[in-house]
């Protein structure tokens, strides 16, 4: 989500970043710009109409248009006031209270109530260690008690046995005595959707309310609603009174007004982001992180921190320590192709780079980016055992029995040869190298503990990430230097390497895919060119 | 002036948001003061119940413009405001213009209407009345060439309906209320369960087969739905069924291995019929902002939809993004959703539409003529 209103708004601030100085009159074009790249995001118009006068006001003051890079002050007066709006600290669900916690959940029909329900049921019990029960009230729609039934069995989770017959409130009084009887951790209920104007239910939400005390009473919401979604949040918040906001849908390609909006009117924290139809594509919600992701500066924090909980710990260790020695071999390729889809493949792994927002749609269109990892898992699939560990004895004939097994091409094989014999190459040197790369990997790989992001070293750490990144990513590779040359490739490489800090490992992957990527994109390029 | 008025549109709109809103509040404290036990409040809440699922017999028409009301209301409040005693100029349109996407209208559609309010009459002097009935001309022209009936060609045996719809629209139940209309003219109605990929979709359309009477065709969660559509049509053809319609699991539309395999459905589906599907709906969740564009598109181009199904417009949204759509994709409008009940799918009418969006009778329209 946020895609294109990145790309919009990032449009129209390089316009004001070129210029050396600016007049009012370009601010209030680029305002004007602003204002309805925001309405057609679906932003509420009255958090339009603050916001583009809150940074009105901010710009045109004299500081900006007398220092030395105007355009750089806008930039962040936009930014210090999308994180403003978004909400300045990153909040998540409170369970500091003696269980049995109640957690509510309610919203309109169809906002995805019931699949977030289980969502957080799960990562509840993962990450938390905690015992949660799950139970629908929803008596309203057909088969849906059974479908929270459904998802309970195949996460594993308990859930309230479903009595028919019982009204919600029922059900309610009887999921808190099982929780306290069961020595539950967190009860999370489910309830009906409905619309804010339908009295009845919205009465009966109340009811149940003073019925269970929830300690949060989370509002879940569609990321594709539009105008609409101030009234619902506006709606419920005066109603019921909510704690929190979960958007869901964040994977659709809707550009996320209804994030800013209801934020800002409820003013309640948004906590929780769905991002996907998979049980663990449920999210943090990062205020400052989403902020920097809209005006296409990139996330690398969440990414480091989504390659932290995907990344088997010792799994990194491991390979941190055979790069120590020295040895990379195929299996070890594999492991990081693998662990590349799993951080959200090629695409998923680009949105949080910095400054990548402009190419992001041309490379989707392309396709290249799954279908890339997974042909290259498959080239080494088709390998024997032998083969993987000893890439050495691999010949000609053998090739065209991989590239046979593998449904791919003799040529396919070669490059897949050849960008893991350039990454051994590099593994080597690093393992001997001492300097900063070479201590990165002590850090991250064989630091199992998770990375932390507060601190200033790692902060340090990322920024001048960044800086390389940015360098390397849309200077060198947009002025079309695809050529597999070594050395290019290699300052490249280090770039990257510092960059996301992929548990020392991974990042490596994540190098080669981008080399890969990279070159064939520019090629695309080129080729478009002629 | 302009700062006043500003602060007066907000006041505005957080009040007309929340019409009745002392009622609800004293409710509320009474609700929190009694004990939620008690056996008359349970009685309450059964009945309740019970009348939500018996099904209200109220008009859709109301059911639609109270719906609407919200929306309208500060519209029009709205529109009175801007051109209160006051001449046309750029000011106001821009202010009309604001009101409009409001509405989701969407900013080409807006900027569409507003011209064409324009063109005529610059500076004249023109009452918050006129405006409204233009405003709503305007909408009707637009609408009423996509309002078109769901066309049921008899000598089709079976009339093949495929419905799609990103999740959470209101496929299911959309297709039970359908189920629910056809059967009570007396044609023989098969519902496929093709989404076999949520948790409990499949017994939610046996539980609509049931209440309505039709036979459903399903198979286990996981089962590949393309099969499935394509032995229900064959079993369909030889029981001389006169109408069937599949459902499909909800799936966003920038999710390409997901529209593929609609893509794969319909091609499987054509080796028992060539001409099958016959209609292809896509179902669009009225609160849904300017992302149901794009949805349009990309169900247009991968799935071929012949028509769309707007639902949930008995909540706040205004559903204006339908004109939006209609303006830019002009793909027929059959029918939209107006409640959980049986009963509450209603044609789509473009009059009563443009008319329930700019000009709901509950508003103080009359006041500010007098004023």
């Amino acid at each position: 989500m946020f895609e294109t209103l990145s790309g919009r708004l990032s449009g129209i601030l390089d316009t004001l970043t070129r210029r050396g100085s600016l007049s009012e009159n370009d601010v209030t074009t680029a305002m004007r710009e602003i204002r309805r790249a925001l309405l057609e995001a679906d932003v509420a118009l009255e958090v339009v109409r603050q916001f583009v006068e809150v940074i009105k006001e901010k710009a045109v003051g004299s500081s900006v248009i007398k220092s030395v890079t105007p355009g750089q002050m806008v930039i962040k007066i936009v930014h210090d006031e999308l994180v403003q709006v978004l909400g300045s600290e990153s909040q998540s669900i409170d369970l500091s209270y003696s269980p049995p916690v109640p957690i509510l959940m309610v919203g309109l029909q169809g906002s995805g109530k019931t699949t977030s329900t289980a969502k957080i049921a799960k990562r509840l019990t993962d990450r938390d260690k905690k015992k949660v029960l799950m139970v629908s009230l929803d008596t309203q729609r057909p088969a849906a008690q059974e479908q929270l039934k459904v998802l309970g069995e195949q996460i594993n989770i308990a859930t309230l046995p479903v009595i028919s017959g019982q009204t919600p409130i029922q059900i309610a009084k009887r999921a808190m005595d099982t929780a306290k009887l069961g020595s539950f951790d967190i009860a999370i209920i489910d309830t009906a959707g409905r619309m804010t104007v339908d009295n009845d239910l919205m009465q009966e939400i109340v009811e149940i309310k003073s019925c269970i005390k929830p300690k949060e009473t989370l509002l879940v919401a569609d990321s594709l609603t539009g105008q609409d979604a101030v009234n619902t949040a506006k709606s419920f918040e005066s109603h019921i009174g909510i704690t929190g906001i979960m958007l869901t849908r964040i994977d659709g390609d809707g550009r996320g007004g209804a994030a800013l909006s209801m934020r800002a009117i409820t003013d309640r924290p948004i906590k929780l982001l769905g991002t996907g139809e998979k049980w663990d594509d449920i999210e943090d919600f990062h205020p400052k992180r989403m902020a920097s992701r809209i005006l296409g500066m990139g996330d690398v924090v969440s990414l480091v921190e989504r390659a932290s909980e995907t990344i088997d710990a010792l799994e990194a260790k491991k390979i941190a320590t055979k790069i120590k020695k020295g040895i990379f071999d195929l299996n070890d390729l594999a492991g990081q192709l693998k662990q590349m889809q799993q951080l959200g493949g090629m695409t998923g792994v680009l949105g949080m780079m910095p400054g990548i927002s402009k190419i992001k749609s041309q490379i989707a269109d392309a396709n290249l980016d799954d279908n890339l990892l997974k042909r290259q898992h498959a080239i080494i699939s088709s390998m024997t055992k032998e083969e993987r560990v000893n890439s050495k004895i691999i010949n000609g004939k053998r090739r065209r029995r991989i590239a046979l097994g593998s449904g791919t091409k003799v040529q396919d094989v070669n490059k897949l040869l050849k960008t893991h014999r350039q990454m051994a190459d590099m593994m080597k040197k690093m393992g001997k190298d001492k300097s900063m790369l070479g201590q990165m990997v002590d850090k991250l790989g064989l630091n199992s503990s998770p990375i932390p992001t507060n601190t200033s070293s790692t902060h340090s750490g990322i920024l001048s990430g960044i800086a390389k990144a940015e360098n390397s990513l849309s200077v060198k590779t947009l002025s079309g230097l695809p050529s597999h040359g070594g050395k290019e490739k290699h300052s490249s490489n280090i770039g990257y390497g510092k960059l996301p800090g992929l548990g020392g490992a991974s990042l490596k992957s994540s190098t080669s895919g981008y080399k890969d990527l990279f070159s064939r994109f520019s090629n695309n390029i080129k080729k478009k060119g002629n | 002036m302009i700062k006043k008025k500003k602060t007066n549109l907000l006041d505005r709109f957080f009040k007309s948001n929340d019409p009745g809103s002392i009622e609800d509040n004293s409710l509320r404290k009474d609700m929190l003061q009694d004990t939620p036990y008690d056996n008359e409040s349970m009685t309450k809440i059964d009945q309740t119940i019970k009348s939500r699922f018996i099904g209200s017999k109220r008009n859709w028409v109301q059911r639609l413009k109270s719906g609407l009301a919200k929306t309208s209301a500060s519209l029009s409040e709205g529109i009175s405001q801007v051109f209160a005693k006051r001449q046309l100029d750029s000011e106001s349109f821009e202010d009309l213009e604001d009101l409009l996407i409001q509405a989701d209208l969407g900013i080409e559609t807006t900027a569409r209407i507003v011209d064409h309010l324009s063109s005529n009459r610059y500076d004249k002097t023109i009452s918050p009345k006129e405006v409204l009935e233009v405003l709503a001309n305007e909408i009707e022209i637009i609408l009423e060439p996509v309002a078109q009936k769901l066309d049921i060609v008899a000598s089709r045996k079976p009339h093949v309906i495929l419905v799609v719809g990103v999740n959470g629209t209101g496929k299911t139940t959309t297709i039970g209320k359908l189920a629910a209309k056809y059967c009570s003219e007396g044609r023989k109605v098969l519902l496929v369960a093709g989404d076999t990929f949520r948790a409990a979709a499949i017994e939610q359309l046996q539980i609509w087969g049931d209440r309505v009477g039709c036979e459903v065709a399903h198979r286990n969660a996981g089962a590949d739905s393309a099969s499935l559509g394509f032995d229900a049509l064959t079993k369909a053809k030889e029981q001389n069924i006169d109408i069937l319609m599949m459902d499909t699991a909800g799936r966003l539309h920038n999710k390409k291995e997901l529209m593929d395999e609609l893509g794969k459905i319909i091609r499987v589906i054509r080796k028992v019929d060539a001409t099958a599907p016959h209609d292809v709906l896509l179902v669009v969740d009225a609160t849904t902002g300017q992302n149901a564009l794009r949805q349009v598109e990309a169900f247009r181009d991968r799935a071929g939809i012949t028509g769309l199904i707007m639902t949930k417009l008995d909540g706040t949204a205004s559903g204006g993004i339908i004109v939006a759509i209609a303006a830019q994709y002009g793909i027929p409008v059959h029918a939209i959703g107006v409640g959980e009940g049986v009963e509450d799918l209603a044609p789509f009418d473009a009059k009563e539409f443009a008319l329930a969006i700019a000009q709901p009778k509950n508003i103080e329209l009359d006041n500010s003529d007098t004023h």
